[in-house]
């Protein structure tokens, strides 16, 4: 059943290519209908997978000399970002509502990267040949650079370019790791399960493991390869943006745990020699991730341009998914796991307030402009949308940012507790660059001077805009509720890695 | 010391090269036609019918390579028929198939019926190139394919840049095929047979400091067939200034016969030479593959003209192969013929969507692509699949292609060095490859175009660009099928 998202997003994309020009308006509707195809499929998969560890979905012999297969199958974690994909790619389009209204808009070919993309992102979280995995992480590039490209705004080419290249570079080292991996195995098999069981020399693995772990980590927005992200996401239209931060992110620290860290787990061993306290692979991307946490989230503290702030907050966001990757702790993967879903919820509905609801009526970012509409006033849903949004992004009991990362910071506690202290620190600092901002946009001073100003008249918000904004927003309080409805699925999966890797924990 | 000449079979050479016979005659025919009957024709219906009989002609010998069993070739033969070759073969007639249907509504030649029989020379000549065995019969097949290809490049005869292009090719090709002249008459004296099979043991015996020589120069020669650095200099201009049909031919056809012929070569001179000599040729082989990965990515990056960029992408193109010929195991041939293959078609998918842009704007630089995809949708939508084939970029065929080469060199035991950092160095070349082909392909996408008006393209040239299309997409997503000509892996 969960195979039917990926053929039909990519039917859907290939559809909406051959459409006619003259169909522009009709193009959102069919998007919405194959998103919510999606949907439904990923959630009826996450229901019938409950209580089973991995659930076989396809698998073909696909090029049999050389060992490469058409295998997937979904286990906890697959079923969990699936649903996740499902969801950001129904929001995407009703974000989009707007796609399809005007001349010259492009909505077929517009639609049609947008399915492509949303396709590629299925493929990888139910791949478990790894070939098959790396083809559809190299699909999910080229429809990025288009959308951003095309309907971008600001310094949109310069963005989409710099995105592609990052993504293309990490790619190649991650296909060189994979290459090696397959000839030192013996090139009969790309099942990712097999060649975990096959004994890669520790020298081997010490190498190939930062070589992967890099190249996937660039897409997950690892400092200090974490440039592309905010120019991509302030270049790229909103859906993208949603979808960038959304699922597109995860795809990298999704590779980081299911190819880098389960195939070459001795990568991870300490190294003997130990400079600053620095004394494995682990320590260093541990470190980075701890970086990336307090770096992304100081500059977010300083900008001016309302995305960039959420483009930065997704770095450190991202960070901690790392941070939760790296403790080798049931509990601080499970965290990352639900960080990745949460995250992925979050940045959409900030995204879709600021970049849609916001921007589209305002035409301006600027934090300081901003100031000055009396948004607070003229625009209360969307006050009140980032009110919310917010507080569950800063980690609100109630919501599954606070869950999640109180998971990670406990399995953090428990493998480095330095870094779990810096990476609180970077938490509180969360909170006070979304106080500023909704400061700033919704509820500033800055009109008082001037009392008499009328309050600006703003389109109303379209039905569109509330349904994306009740579906994101629902799902996050469901899961603050009620963290087990995804829990359930993601332990099992996670107890199920490779032994080596949860020892780190408890050494 | 010539051994064959005791046992030729001649029923046996017949079979062989009954399809090059085929292209002779088609050849001839296509004059007979056009200056005999066509003479007072309209120069459309002339090109139409001297092309379709070349596309006949192509695919009559094709038909007989098809059905015909595999012919039987012994050690001595000058020419050879194997899996191999003939996968080679079926490859380069169906190019220059292709090449002649994209010819077909083209204008820079009043002289359709030469056009076409010399375009059946140079195929007759890279069928030759691909089959041969023996010193003797390589140079003059390759000298029949450079000739075929210098007369065609100079073929836009109001077209000075045309001219230029082809004395500059002819220069280089006449100098190079010298050097490869002479080390062959060395391999002669060191070994006393011109056949590449019974060469081998005679170099195997021990170190010969004349044979490195020998090699060096033969490799001066291959270098400029298939344009690797330092042996480039032409390509650029070359495939500036050609018609377009011709480039495509240049890049496509030729860059394949001759990839067949530097395969035969490693396999009969190479491999018994290294185990002898250490590793001079591969250090050779090597600073050619990675000097034109290198600087063929480099120099693209600044290139305005989409035909020179494509040139620049061509070398980095051979310096990936050159790679697979280093390796010099059974699977890292066939690798690099499968590349070579895909990537030629590709090419020829490429240039003809340059030609058909050319015509209309009268320009190959990057701007005049502005706004193709709003002008023709589904003239850019095969630009698309063949530029992002080209970067690697799967489902499609051209990341297979580098896949099934770069997994060969890894697996080769000479390869346990070097193999391992001249694939990365190559993966890391070809990150920075997507960035010119979306420079062109922002052209097509992103940016507005400058004229507004439809592009039209006829039915024939955008049947044949679907096709070519539609091949990459499918080879993509079903790589095995030619497994029954090149074994994957």
């Amino acid at each position: 059943m969960l195979a039917y998202t990926i053929y039909l997003s990519f039917a859907g994309a290939l559809m909406l290519a051959f459409l006619p020009r003259a169909w522009n308006a009709g193009a959102r509707f069919f998007a919405l209908a194959i998103a919510l195809a999606g949907l439904i499929l990923a959630l009826l998969g996450f229901i019938a997978g409950s209580g089973q560890s991995t659930v076989a979905v396809a698998d073909l012999a696909w090029v049999p000399s050389m060992g490469i297969h058409y295998t997937l199958a979904a286990d906890g974690i697959s079923r969990v970002l699936v649903l996740l994909t499902g969801l950001a790619a129904v929001a995407g389009v009703l974000f989009s509502w707007n796609i399809g209204t005007k001349d010259g808009d492009r909505a077929n070919e517009f639609f049609a990267f947008f399915l492509a993309l949303i396709g590629g992102v299925y493929g990888v979280f139910l791949s478990v040949d790894l070939f098959l995995l790396f083809v559809f992480y190299e699909i999910a590039i080229v429809p990025k650079y288009f959308l951003i490209a095309i309907w971008g705004s600001t310094r949109r080419e310069y963005g989409a370019m710099k995105l592609a290249l990052y993504s293309f570079a990490g790619s190649a080292m991650v296909l060189i790791g994979l290459l090696a991996a397959y000839a030192v195995a013996g090139s009969h098999t790309m099942n990712l399960h097999e060649l975990a069981q096959y004994p890669f020399p520790v020298s081997f693995q010490m190498w190939a493991f930062p070589l992967v772990f890099t190249g996937f980590a660039i897409l997950a927005g690892m400092w200090p390869f974490h440039t592309w992200a905010p120019t991509g996401h302030v270049a790229a239209p909103t859906a993208a943006s949603m979808l960038l931060a959304g699922v597109v992110m995860k795809l990298g620290a999704y590779g980081c745990l299911r190819v880098a860290m389960a195939l070459f787990p001795h990568g991870l061993d300490p190294w003997g020699v130990s400079f600053l306290g620095i004394d494995s692979w682990r320590t260093v991307f541990a470190l980075f991730a701890v970086i990336g946490i307090i770096y992304g989230a100081a500059v977010a503290l300083v900008q001016n341009d309302f995305k960039f702030v959420i483009g930065y907050s997704s770095v450190s966001h991202m960070g901690l998914v790392l941070l939760g990757l790296l403790t080798l702790t049931q509990i601080g993967i499970d965290g990352a796991v639900l960080q990745m879903f949460s995250h992925g919820i979050l940045a959409g509905l900030l995204f879709a307030t600021v970049g849609r609801i916001v921007y589209e009526r305002t035409h301006t970012r600027d934090l300081a402009q901003l100031s000055r509409l009396q948004l607070g006033k003229a625009m209360p849903f969307a006050a009140w949308l980032f009110v919310i949004a917010g507080m569950a992004s800063m980690g609100l009991p109630g919501f599954s940012g606070f869950v999640a990362e109180v998971q990670v910071l406990v399995g953090a506690w428990q493998a480095f507790p330095w870094f779990a202290v810096v990476a609180g620190v970077g938490i509180v600092v969360g909170v006070a660059y979304t106080w500023r901002a909704m400061q700033r946009a919704f509820f500033s001073e800055a009109w008082a001077h001037d009392p008499s100003a009328p309050i600006p008249e703003y389109e109303p918000i379209t039905w569109a805009e509330k349904a994306g904004v009740f579906l994101l927003a629902g799902t996050s309080l469901l899961i603050g509720l009620y963290p087990r409805l995804l829990l359930d699925a993601i332990t099992p999966a996670v107890q199920a890695l490779p032994h080596a890797l949860l020892t780190g924990g408890h050494q | 010391m010539i051994m064959q000449a005791a046992t030729v079979n001649y029923g046996n050479l017949f079979n062989i090269t009954l399809p090059e016979t085929i292209l002779e005659v088609v050849s001839l025919v296509v004059l007979v036609v056009d200056l005999g009957w066509l003479r007072k024709s309209a120069q459309a219906t002339r090109m139409g019918v001297a092309c379709m009989l070349g596309v006949l002609g192509c695919v009559g010998a094709l038909f007989w390579l098809l059905v015909h069993p595999t012919a039987v070739s012994v050690d001595g033969d000058a020419l050879v028929a194997t899996p191999l070759v003939a996968a080679a073969q079926v490859g380069i007639l169906l190019l220059s198939a292709l090449v002649f249907l994209l010819s077909i509504k083209t204008e820079f030649s009043r002289n359709p019926g030469e056009f076409t029989a010399i375009v059946l020379l140079a195929t007759t000549g890279m069928l030759l190139v691909t089959a041969a065995r023996d010193l003797l019969v390589i140079f003059v097949a390759l000298e029949l394919l450079s000739l075929s290809l210098y007369v065609l490049t100079a073929f836009a005869k109001r077209s000075a840049q045309s001219a230029e292009s082809a004395l500059k090719y002819y220069l280089f090709g006449g100098m190079s095929a010298a050097l490869m002249l002479f080390g062959f008459s060395y391999l002669y004296g060191l070994t006393g047979t011109t056949n590449l099979t019974l060469m081998a043991p005679a170099l195997s015996g021990g170190t010969v400091p004349l044979a490195i020589v020998a090699l060096v120069l033969v490799a001066a020669g291959l270098g400029f067939k298939v344009a690797a650095v330092p042996f480039h200099l032409w390509a650029p201009d070359t495939y500036q200034g050609a018609p377009a049909p011709v480039t495509a031919l240049i890049a496509s056809g030729s860059k394949v016969a001759s990839f067949a012929l530097l395969v035969a070569v490693s396999d009969g001179v190479i491999a018994p030479f290294y185990s002898a000599n250490g590793n001079s040729w591969i250090v050779l082989l090597l600073t050619m593959a990675i000097g034109s990965i290198v600087l063929g990515n480099l120099a693209a990056l600044a290139q305005t003209s989409v035909r020179r960029l494509l040139a620049y992408s061509a070398i980095a193109h051979a310096g990936y192969m050159l790679l697979g010929i280093a390796a010099h195991t059974p699977q890292s041939g066939a690798a690099v013929l499968y590349y070579a293959l895909t990537y030629a078609l590709t090419t020829v998918g490429a240039f003809g969507v340059i030609g058909i842009v050319e015509r209309s704007t009268g320009s190959d630089r990057m701007d005049a692509f502005a706004g193709l995809s709003r002008r023709n949708p589904l003239l850019a939508g095969t630009m698309l699949i063949f530029l992002l084939s080209l970067a690697g970029i799967p489902p499609l065929v051209g990341f297979w292609a580098k896949f099934n080469l770069f997994s060969a060199v890894l697996r080769s035991a000479s390869a346990g060095n070097w193999g391992l950092a001249l694939v990365a160095a190559a993966l890391g070349a070809s990150a920075i490859s997507l960035y010119y082909y979306l420079q062109v392909l922002k052209r097509i996408y992103v940016l507005k175009p400058t004229q507004d008006e439809p592009l039209h393209v006829s039915s024939i040239e955008l049947a044949t660009l679907l096709l070519i299309a539609l091949a990459v997409v499918a080879l993509g997503l079903l790589p095995g099928m030619l497994s029954a000509w090149i074994p994957l892996g």
